[in-house]
C-alpha cells in the first residue's frame, strides 16, 4: 500500500488545509495526477501524486487542516491489485494495516507544548493535540483547550481567514528569519558582457513567433544549470549535512503584484532547451501570480534564482532560501565602460552575485561556479 | 471577647498563651522553660502571668545557653517529664542545633528504641519586624529536613492555640513554629477551640481553580489573596500545610487532582525549601494531573534587609500571589 501524506511545499510550510479532493476511491492514478487541492500560506495548491496504483481510500476530509506529513490517502499500487486477486485472505490483511494507522493518527508528536493533563486528556478522547491551539501561558495546550476542543466548540480551530498576501508575507518572513538565522552567507560578485548573448537573442528571435520569443532570463537560467552540473555542490540541500541532489530544479523568483516571493521550480533545467525554457516560464509565471502552482513546483528546488530584470537595481544579494545552499542574483543590465584587450568601450553589463552557504561551500567553489556562469553567458551558442 | 456566635476574638498572641496556659493545666509533667519567660513574661509577653499562676517549678527562667536549656529540655524528657522549651527566636536556635539533630532527633534510633525524647520546641520565627538580616529568619526547611523530629508552623490563631496540647502527647520531639510578626493580629476562633491534630495538612478555602499551597505567616496572605482573585473570577484553593515533617501528602494529591493547577507559597528563601519538596512530590506522584508547571514563590534569596519597604520586597506578599496565580491562570 503506497501513503500519500500531506506534502512540504516549503521550509516554512507546518500545515495545510485540504480543500478538495479531485479523486475518489477506486479511481487510477498515474505519476503526476492532480489528486487534490490544499490551502497553504502560499494560495490553493495542486497537489500531485508521484505514485501509480489505484486510490484505496481517502482519510483526511475536505477542509481538515493536518500537519505536514499527516496520511491524508492510501493507494494501491497495481502488483497489489494483482496480489489480491490472487490471494484469497488480504481482508485481514488491510485490517491489520488499519489498526497501525489509527494509532500513527492519534500520536502525539514529541515536544508539543501541552500539559501533562492534557496530554492525557487527548490521549484517552483520541484527540490530535497538534490540530488544538494553546492557549495557555506560553502558548501551551491546556485542559480548557482539549475540553473546548473535545465539546467541538472550536475543534477544530478556524484559523482567521486573513489575505494571501498577509500569509505569503509571514511565509517569506519565517523562511528569511530562518535563513538569515541559521546560513553564513558568504557572497560573490562579478559582471558579465552581455553583448554577444543579446545579440544572439536578437538572431534567435527572428526566426521565432512572437509567442515563442525567448526572454533573456532563459539564458540566465540555462547558463545556472549548466555551471552547476560543473560545480554540482551549490545543486545541494544542507540538511544533517551537505545532501547533493541529482535533479538540477532551478526556483526562479517571481514577486507577486500583492508583495510577497514565489518561487516556482524549472524541473531538470540542465537538460531542457532554451525553447522548452522559455515555455515553462510562459506557463509557470502566470500560474505563481494567480497561485495555481502544483506542489512539485513548489518543494523541490534544488538552487534558486532571482532576476531583478530592466529598469530596476544593478546588484542583488539574495537571502538564501533553506535548505538550500545558494542562490544567484542578477541585477539589470545596464550600459557601463567596459574594458578589455588594453581597449575602453561601453558594453551591455550585468552583475551577477552569488550568496552560499558558508558550511556548505567555500569561496573557491562559489567563484568557480559564477565563472562557469560567464563563461556560458559569454558564449550564448554554446547553451 | 465572646461574640454572638460562639466566636471568641483573640491576637496571637493571647492564643499562644491560652495554648501553653491549656498544657500546663492538663499535662502535669509539663513545664515551660526558656529565656525571660517567668518574671520578665517572655521576650514576646506570650507568658505574662503564667509564673504567677503555676510558679517557678513549672515556668522556668534559664541563662542565655540555647544549648545548655534546650540539652536540659531534652534530659528531662528522656527522665519522664513533658518539657516545653521556648527558644525566643529561630534566628538563636543554631546554637541548640547539635542538641535538637543529634540528641533529641537521634536518640531514639542510637538506643535500640529504648529512649524516646518527649520535648516539645517552641521557635519564634520569620520576618517583618525590620529585625535586619541576623533576626529576620525563616528556617523552617533547616528543621524539616531533619528525620527524627515532628515540625508543625502554627499559620492560623486556631493552631496557634491548640498545637502544643497535642504535641505533648507525642512520644518523640515536636518544633513549633510561631510567627512574631503575626503576634498582634486578631481573628475569631471557636469559643470552645482547643486542641487540634497535628498530622494533617488543613484546606483553609475550598477552590477549584488553582491550589495555593502555603504554612506559617503565608496562609492569611493567600487567603486574602484568594478573596481577591475572587473578584475576578478565579476560585482558588488555599492549604495551610501546618505539619512540614512528616508532609501530609495526600492532602496536597487531592488538590491537585481537583484543580491542576499549584502554586507554592512561603517565606523561606526559595532554593532547597519546602515548596520544593512538595513540588518534587507532586511531580513524583500526580504529574499527569498538572495543567500547568508548578510555581514557588519563596523568599528572595538574600540576608534580609533593614529598610521597611526592601524588607516588603524580599518575601512574597499578597499582591506577589494575586500577580502570579493571574498569570498562570492566564488564557490568550
Amino acid at each position: 500500500m503506497i501513503e500519500f501524506r500531506m506534502p512540504s511545499l516549503g521550509a516554512d510550510m507546518e500545515a495545510g488545509t485540504l480543500v478538495e479532493w479531485l479523486v475518489e476511491p477506486g479511481h487510477n492514478v498515474k505519476r503526476g495526477d492532480i489528486i487534490a487541492v490544499v490551502d497553504t500560506q502560499k494560495g490553493l495548491i495542486d497537489i500531485e501524486v508521484f505514485d501509480e496504483g489505484t486510490i484505496s481510500k481517502l482519510l483526511v476530509k475536505e477542509n481538515e487542516k493536518v500537519p505536514v506529513g499527516t496520511l491524508m490517502a492510501l493507494i494501491k499500487s497495481d502488483d497489489e491489485i494483482l496480489e489480491k486477486k490472487e490471494e484469497s485472505i488480504p481482508e485481514i490483511k488491510t485490517e491489520k494495516k488499519k489498526e497501525g494507522e489509527q494509532i500513527k493518527i492519534t500520536e502525539i508528536p514529541r515536544g508539543i507544548n501541552a500539559s501533562p493533563l492534557a496530554k492525557k486528556m487527548a490521549a484517552e478522547k483520541g484527540i490530535d493535540l497538534t490540530a488544538i491551539k494553546g492557549t495557555g501561558e506560553g502558548g501551551a495546550i491546556t485542559k480548557v483547550d482539549v475540553e473546548k476542543a473535545i465539546t467541538g466548540l472550536i475543534a477544530p480551530p478556524e484559523e482567521k481567514k486573513t489575505a494571501y498576501s498577509e500569509n505569503i508575507r509571514m511565509a517569506v518572513a519565517a523562511a528569511m528569519s530562518k535563513s538569515n538565522r541559521e546560513i553564513p552567507h558568504y557572497y560573490l560578485e562579478t559582471k558579465v558582457d552581455m553583448s554577444k548573448a543579446l545579440v544572439w537573442l536578437s538572431e534567435a528571435n527572428k526566426e521565432r513567433p512572437v509567442r515563442q520569443r525567448l526572454l533573456p532570463v532563459v539564458l540566465l537560467i540555462k547558463a545556472v544549470a549548466r555551471a552547476l552540473t560543473e560545480v554540482p555542490d551549490l545543486n545541494s540541500y544542507w540538511e544533517n549535512g551537505l545532501q547533493k541532489k541529482t535533479d538540477i530544479n532551478i526556483g526562479f523568483v517571481v514577486s507577486l503584484r500583492g508583495g510577497g516571493l514565489m518561487i516556482p521550480a524549472i524541473h531538470n533545467a540542465d537538460k531542457k532547451s532554451v525553447d522548452e525554457l522559455m515555455a515553462v516560464l510562459n506557463d509557470i509565471i502566470p500560474r505563481a501570480r494567480a497561485m495555481k502552482l502544483r506542489s512539485s513546483e513548489l518543494s523541490e528546488t534544488t538552487f534558486t534564482i532571482t532576476n531583478l530584470g530592466e529598469g530596476n537595481a544593478e546588484t542583488v544579494y539574495g537571502v538564501i532560501y533553506p535548505p538550500q545552499v545558494a542562490l544567484a542574483g542578477f541585477g539589470s543590465i545596464t550600459e557601463q565602460p567596459w574594458a578589455e584587450t588594453g581597449m575602453l568601450d561601453v558594453r551591455p553589463v550585468m552583475n551577477i552575485t552569488l550568496s552560499a552557504d558558508h558550511r556548505a561551500t567555500d569561496g573557491a567553489t562559489g567563484s568557480r561556479f559564477l565563472m562557469a556562469v560567464k563563461n556560458y553567458l559569454g558564449e550564448p551558442g554554446s547553451l | 471577647m465572646m461574640s454572638t456566635n460562639n466566636t471568641i476574638k483573640l491576637t496571637y498572641r493571647e492564643a499562644l498563651k491560652q495554648g501553653i496556659r491549656d498544657a500546663l493545666l492538663k499535662e502535669e509533667k509539663s513545664f515551660l522553660l526558656g529565656e525571660d519567660v517567668g518574671r520578665y513574661g517572655g521576650a514576646f509577653a506570650v507568658s505574662k502571668g503564667l509564673l504567677q499562676e503555676f510558679g517557678p517549678e513549672r515556668i522556668m527562667d534559664v541563662p542565655l545557653s540555647e544549648s545548655g536549656f534546650v540539652g536540659a529540655g531534652i534530659g528531662a524528657a528522656l527522665n519522664g517529664m513533658r518539657p516545653i522549651v521556648e527558644v525566643m527566636t529561630v534566628n538563636f536556635s543554631l546554637l541548640a542545633m547539635d542538641q535538637i539533630v543529634n540528641n533529641a532527633a537521634t536518640l531514639l534510633h542510637m538506643s535500640g528504641g529504648q529512649m524516646n525524647v518527649p520535648v516539645v520546641i517552641r521557635i519564634s520565627c520569620g520576618i517583618g519586624r525590620q529585625l535586619a538580616a541576623q533576626h529576620s529568619h525563616s528556617w523552617e526547611p533547616l528543621f524539616a529536613h531533619i528525620p527524627g523530629l515532628k515540625v508543625l508552623s502554627a499559620g492560623t490563631h486556631e493552631d496557634a492555640r491548640g498545637m502544643l496540647l497535642t504535641a505533648l502527647q507525642s512520644p518523640d520531639p515536636v518544633i513549633i513554629f510561631e510567627y512574631t510578626f503575626m503576634l498582634n493580629t486578631e481573628a475569631e476562633i471557636p469559643a470552645n477551640a482547643g486542641a487540634v491534630d497535628i498530622s494533617k495538612a488543613r484546606v483553609r478555602r475550598e477552590g477549584k481553580d488553582i491550589s495555593i499551597i502555603t504554612y506559617g505567616a503565608g496562609v492569611y496572605k493567600a487567603l486574602d489573596a484568594a478573596k481577591e482573585l475572587m473578584a475576578t473570577g478565579v476560585n482558588a484553593e488555599v492549604i495551610d500545610l501546618r505539619i512540614l515533617r512528616p508532609l501530609d501528602d495526600e492532602t496536597i494529591f487531592n488538590s491537585v487532582r481537583k484543580t491542576h493547577r499549584v502554586l507554592l507559597v512561603e517565606e523561606a528563601w526559595g532554593a532547597v525549601n519546602i515548596s520544593s519538596e512538595v513540588s518534587a512530590r507532586i511531580m513524583e506522584n500526580v504529574f499527569y494531573e498538572l495543567d500547568a508547571p508548578v510555581q514557588r514563590l519563596g523568599g528572595v534569596e538574600i540576608p534580609i534587609p533593614y529598610p521597611k519597604h526592601l524588607e516588603d520586597a524580599s518575601i512574597p506578599q499578597k499582591d506577589d500571589i494575586i500577580n502570579k496565580v493571574t498569570k498562570m491562570l492566564q488564557h490568550d
